[in-house]
Formats: structure tokens, C-alpha cells, sequence
């Protein structure tokens, strides 16, 4: 994907390793060389099993996790490593985590939780219109009716509501989301992510939704990023990933999600492997449906799944899987 | 439905739990039957009552917790059950398979002890050496090699421990495995995985399941019938397909819309769900509990209750709505 002027944020071969735990372990590679591009007003899920490195990509993306290689650029310029840089960059680029209860502070108002944002950034005129109008364009009207809450007294989704106000009144161009919606409520969800949409469709803010759910990208994502061990697999439009997986690791990944009917269902065996010992090859290559079957040996790839890296390649809808490559 | 087959009868069950600023009403009028062999999911929102109902079933709540009603277990009721009886029933009649298997083992205990406990407290002649062979046959029907016996839980995964928990549910041969969340704090193929062991082995020994979720779609893989809890009453029961289909109520019908169907082009960039909050059951609304988030609610609904009614098409389908005709079952 050629970096057009739209592009906000853009990541060249990301890598986060975790350094060993105990003498004589190795390091954790979490995240192993990730190219993504987001552009303004795009919605891009990323989605893959606990374990695969989403968390901590979505964490170093925002500089809360230092990378041990590769390059992020925001806006066309790198990200600033600096502290007054990190803390300039860190207004445009917010983030909201999964569970609401733990990311709020008990003792403090409503008020205080989103306007804490402001007050770090130095941003004091208009703190009490700033802090309504968060308020409000998230959902929780009248505004000032919730000033003086504490979060005991709102409810699940009404935390979470806080907490995105909290990362909108910086109006920030990016917003990172873990599991938005994974400790709400299903009838609650959905107003959630309505308000997810409306901020990309109507203020033009990208986002980038960490996600195990493939029915919430269907609800709201532009794109899919899909994940395996620290590297993406599989990139493209929602439509096109979701209704004709390339990678077979998201064909098994769709199979077992009970609101995708059509398929046969194709479950994996053995849990998410470790970040410690990525394998040779393709990485997927131990659990994979076309090498366990033989269909790999039949088209003559074999050896390059045990033995060669797949890329992924540049392009709409693309997949990291030689058996995509060559059938291509 | 009195029918001598079914393996559990749930009659007019209320439980109530006691706190300082008064009575709870957490279960409120529920009633339902399992038959042998079957699955019924029963899905519902946090606070809807569905874990106390659980509970109650084999008499596990807290102590500040009443149940009144009926729930027969083969036959008996187990509410009013002596404790020595209760304790004959527990693990050997009926079993629970509780949510989060990472808090529910000892951690310092091996896990082919804690299944083998089980059998040795039911049966308690059974010789060490049977025990240790029926352990060893257990964790081969879940799927974990005679060897893992050995392991202490923080040496498996997430998804071994579950099965291990399943096992222990099966140890001494229940007619009926009442799963609690089984598979929630698991990966989609971890749960995959889980979800057709259950199948499989409720097929190959003729369990009853009664499989307790938040999640609609789980239910829709693994159930043939289905009740849907809301406010501590069952709302709409019914065939799983029918009901995540084509439901009646409009609180199914907002529940199933929250879990999108992948392809369906009504459900792309249109997340739905309902305003408001699932109610605290400290504070049941009045009449139906759900009219003030329902988009179809009446006058009435604020006042008047509305029991299970069939509905007209499907004899086996009964919904708890006002717009369900009460004499011809009509939907309106």
C-alpha cells in the first residue's frame, strides 16, 4: 500500500520481544515485523487468539510499549521518542481499554476522570465545555447531570462511555480501542460501537479496534488485520476477508465462530504456541489444515512451509501462505 | 409437561437473596423441564438470574439465599431433600461445571486427585487402583493423556483446565452436567474445541446438559432448546434454531441482533443493540421488567404481567409478551 497524504498512522516492520523471564529461557518475540497503514476516518480491526501479540502491538503503537525494531510514523513523521514529543504525539493518539471498571479511578467524578486529560495537556480554557461536549457526543446527556458521579454509581456501559469522553475530549486523530465492548453486556454493545462509528464517519478519527470478535469487525471495521503470532496473516477489506479467507488460519478462525453458519467446521488442535519458540517456515505451519492434510505436498510446496517466511504481500486483500502465492 | 423421562423438572422456583437494605428477588417464577439426552441453554445478561438459578438447583447458594418451588431430580426434590441425600445426589446424579476452571481447582493438589476425590467420596470401596484407571479413562475421554494426572493445574492451559473440570463433572456418571459459562474466559478455538467435546461426549453417554451462557451463539452450536432469562424470569423458550431465527419476544429479538451474523448485509455497519441497562434485580421494574428498554411496549406492559404463552404456528414455542395473543397465539 503506497503511503497516500491520507494515511495517518503507518507501521514498517514493528517488533516488540519481551526479554527472558528466567536465565536459560529465551526471549518473547510478541510482536515479530508488522506493517499496517490506517487511514483518517478508518475503521481497522485487529483480530487473532489471546496471545498472538494484538495487546502489545496496540500498546506500542502508542509508545506505552518500547520496540526493539521497525519504524512508526504518524501524520507523515516519525513518532518522537522524546518526553515533550511522546506527550505531544499522545494527545492525538488515545486509548481505551478493555474493562472500563479497572481504567477508571473510584474516587474521582466523572468530571474530573475526562477532564484529567486536559489539565495534563495544559489545555485549561474551556475545560468545562470541552468536558460537556465529550459528554455528550458520547451519548451521556445531559452532560453536567454526570459531573458529579462516581464510577460505583454508573453502569457498565456508562463506564465505558466515561472512559472514551476521558480519550475524546484531547480530540485526538487516532484512537486505539482493546476489546471495547468484551466486558459489556450483549444488548449494551451495541451502542458502543454506534458510537465508535459515528466518531470515525463524522470527525474523520481512524481507529484501530484490538479484537478477538470477528462478528464486531463485521459490525464495524473497514478493514481486518488478522493475526498469528506476532505477525499479520492475512489484510484486507472486511467484505472481502470475511466472505473469501485467503490464509487457512483464518479459515479455521471463521469456521469455529458460530455466526458464520456456512462453513464446515474446521477446529485446531493445541492451543496459541509461544512467542518463545516461533516456529521455522511459516510460523502457522505446525497447525495447519493444508500441510496436516497433505494439500501442501500435492502442490509441491512443502519444504518452503517448513523451511521459507512467507511475506505478506503489498495489495488489497492479501495473505502471508505460499499455497495463496502460488494459486494466485 | 409431567413426564416421567425427564431428568430434571424446575417448578415455580424462586430464589430470593437476603441483604442489609432488604429482600432480592434474583429467580422469579421459574419453571422448565429437561428431557434425557437433551441440551437446554439457557441465556440471559449478567443479573438476570441465571447462575442463582443454577446454583439452586443443587442447593449451592450462600446462606443468606432462599429457594422456594420445586426441582425435581429424578424424580425427588431436591429442595427439601435431607443433606445426607443431597450429598448421594451431588456428583452422582447431577454435576456442575462452574465458570473460570482456573479458580475452581486447588492449586496445590495434583489435578488426578482432585478428579479422583470425586469417586472415592461417592464410592467410597472403590480400590485405589480403580480409581487411578477410571481418572486415567476420564482424562482420555476429555482428550488429555493418563500422564497429565500427575500435573499440578498452573501446569495446564486454559482450555486443559476446562476439560479437567469437565471430567471431574463426569467422574461418577451423572445423568445430567449442568455447565456454567464453561467455555467464557476461553479462546474462539479453545472453545471450539471444548464446545464439541461437550457434544460429543453428551452424545456418546446420553446426557442431559443444561448449559448456562451470556453468549447467544455458543447456544446456537451446542443446544436443542433454549430459554432466554431476563430480570430473573424466563421470557421466551423454545427449539434453539427457531428461537435465535425468528424470535417473538423483543428482548430475544434484541439479543440475537447484538450477535451479528458474519455476511449479513442488514447487520454491516449497523451494530445493534438496546438503550439502557439490563435492570438490577435489587430494583425489578413494575409489570413486564422489561418495558421500559422494549421498543414495543404498551401502556400495560408498566402494570400488568404476562405469563409464558405459546405461540400460534409452533406449539412448542412460548413467549412471555403481551403481543402474543393469551387465547390464540397469534403474534401482533
Amino acid at each position: 500500500m503506497t503511503e497516500t497524504a491520507s494515511t495517518l498512522l503507518s507501521l514498517r516492520g514493528v517488533e516488540v520481544t519481551y526479554p527472558p523471564r528466567r536465565r536459560n529461557a529465551l526471549p518473547a518475540r510478541a510482536v515479530d515485523g508488522v506493517d499496517l497503514d490506517l487511514r483518517a476516518g478508518e475503521i481497522v480491526a485487529l483480530v487473532g487468539e489471546s496471545g498472538c501479540g494484538k495487546t502489545t502491538l496496540a500498546r506500542a503503537v502508542l509508545g506505552l510499549q518500547d520496540t526493539s525494531g521497525g519504524s512508526t510514523s504518524f501524520d507523515g513523521a516519525p513518532v518522537p521518542t522524546d518526553a515533550s514529543g511522546r506527550k505531544a504525539f499522545r494527545r492525538q493518539a488515545q486509548l481505551v481499554f478493555q474493562d472500563p471498571s479497572g481504567s477508571l479511578n473510584p474516587r474521582q467524578t466523572v468530571y474530573d476522570i475526562v477532564a484529567e486529560g486536559l489539565r495534563i495537556h495544559g489545555l485549561r480554557d474551556r475545560e468545562h465545555d470541552r468536558v460537556a461536549e465529550a459528554l455528550a457526543r458520547c451519548g451521556l446527556r445531559p452532560p453536567e447531570r454526570f459531573f458529579l458521579r462516581y464510577p460505583h454509581e454508573l453502569s457498565g456501559g456508562q463506564r465505558q462511555r466515561v472512559v472514551i469522553a476521558g480519550a475524546m475530549a484531547l480530540e485526538p486523530r487516532l484512537l486505539v480501542a482493546d476489546e471495547p465492548v468484551s466486558s459489556l453486556d450483549a444488548s449494551v454493545r451495541g451502542e458502543i460501537l454506534n458510537l465508535l462509528l459515528g466518531l470515525a464517519r463524522d470527525n474523520g478519527m481512524a481507529i484501530l479496534v484490538v479484537t478477538h470478535d470477528l462478528g464486531l469487525a463485521w459490525n464495524i471495521a473497514d478493514r481486518i488485520a488478522v493475526m498469528y503470532l506476532g505477525r499479520i496473516v492475512e489484510l484486507g477489506p472486511t467484505e472481502q476477508l470475511l466472505a473469501e479467507p485467503k490464509h487457512p488460519y483464518t479459515r479455521a478462525l471463521l469456521s469455529v465462530v458460530p455466526e458464520h453458519l456456512r462453513m464446515e467446521e474446521q477446529i485446531l488442535s493445541g492451543e496459541a504456541p509461544d512467542p518463545t519458540k516461533i516456529p521455522s517456515g511459516c510460523r502457522f505451519h505446525p497447525r495447519c489444515p493444508l500441510v496436516q492434510s497433505g494439500e501442501a505436498e500435492r502442490l509441491g510446496i512443502v519444504g518452503r512451509c517448513l523451511g521459507e517466511d512467507p511475506a505478506l504481500p503489498i495489495g488489497g486483500h492479501t495473505a502471508a501462505c505460499h499455497a495463496v502465492a502460488i494459486t494466485q | 409437561m409431567s413426564d416421567a423421562a425427564n431428568v430434571l423438572e424446575v417448578k415455580d422456583l424462586n430464589v430470593t437473596y437476603r441483604t442489609s437494605s432488604g429482600p432480592v428477588p434474583a429467580v422469579r417464577g421459574v419453571s422448565f423441564s429437561l428431557a434425557a439426552g437433551e441440551t437446554l441453554g439457557i441465556a440471559g445478561e449478567s443479573g438476570c438470574g441465571k447462575s442463582t438459578m443454577a446454583m439452586s438447583l443443587l442447593r449451592l447458594l450462600p446462606p443468606g439465599a432462599t429457594a422456594t418451588g420445586t426441582v425435581l431430580l429424578g424424580g425427588e426434590d431436591v429442595l427439601t431433600m435431607k443433606p445426607g441425600q443431597l450429598r448421594a445426589v451431588r456428583w452422582s446424579q447431577a454435576s456442575i461445571v462452574f465458570q473460570g476452571a482456573q479458580h475452581v481447582l486447588n492449586p496445590v493438589q495434583r489435578i488426578g486427585r482432585q478428579i479422583g476425590e470425586a469417586i472415592r467420596v461417592h464410592q467410597p470401596s472403590t480400590s485405589t487402583s480403580t480409581v487411578e484407571a477410571r481418572v486415567r479413562d476420564l482424562l482420555s475421554l476429555v482428550g488429555l493423556t493418563g500422564r497429565r494426572s500427575d500435573d499440578y493445574p498452573h501446569e495446564l492451559s486454559g482450555g486443559q483446565k476446562q476439560r479437567v473440570m469437565i471430567a471431574m463433572a463426569l467422574a461418577c456418571d451423572p445423568q445430567l452436567v449442568i455447565a456454567d459459562e464453561p467455555t467464557t474466559a476461553l479462546d474462539v478455538m479453545v472453545q471450539a474445541q471444548v464446545l464439541s467435546l461437550l457434544a460429543d461426549i453428551k452424545r456418546e453417554r446420553g446426557l442431559s446438559l443444561l448449559f448456562i451462557t451470556h453468549d447467544l451463539s455458543v447456544l446456537s452450536t451446542i443446544a436443542d432448546r433454549l430459554a432466554v432469562m431476563y430480570a430473573g424470569r424466563i421470557v421466551e423458550e423454545g427449539p434453539a434454531r427457531d428461537l435465535l431465527r425468528g424470535s417473538t419476544h423483543p428482548y430475544t429479538q434484541a439479543l440475537a441482533a447484538a450477535f451479528p451474523t458474519i455476511g449479513d448485509a442488514s447487520s454491516r455497519f449497523m451494530p445493534r443493540g438496546l438503550d439502557g441497562d439490563p435492570p438490577d434485580p435489587a430494583d425489578v421494574p413494575s409489570g413486564c421488567a422489561f418495558h421500559p428498554r422494549c421498543p414495543v411496549a404498551l401502556d400495560i406492559c408498566a402494570t400488568t404481567t404476562v405469563e409464558l404463552r405459546p405461540v400460534a404456528g409452533d406449539h412448542q414455542r412460548r413467549a412471555a409478551c403481551v403481543h402474543v395473543d393469551a387465547v390464540t397465539g397469534a403474534v401482533s
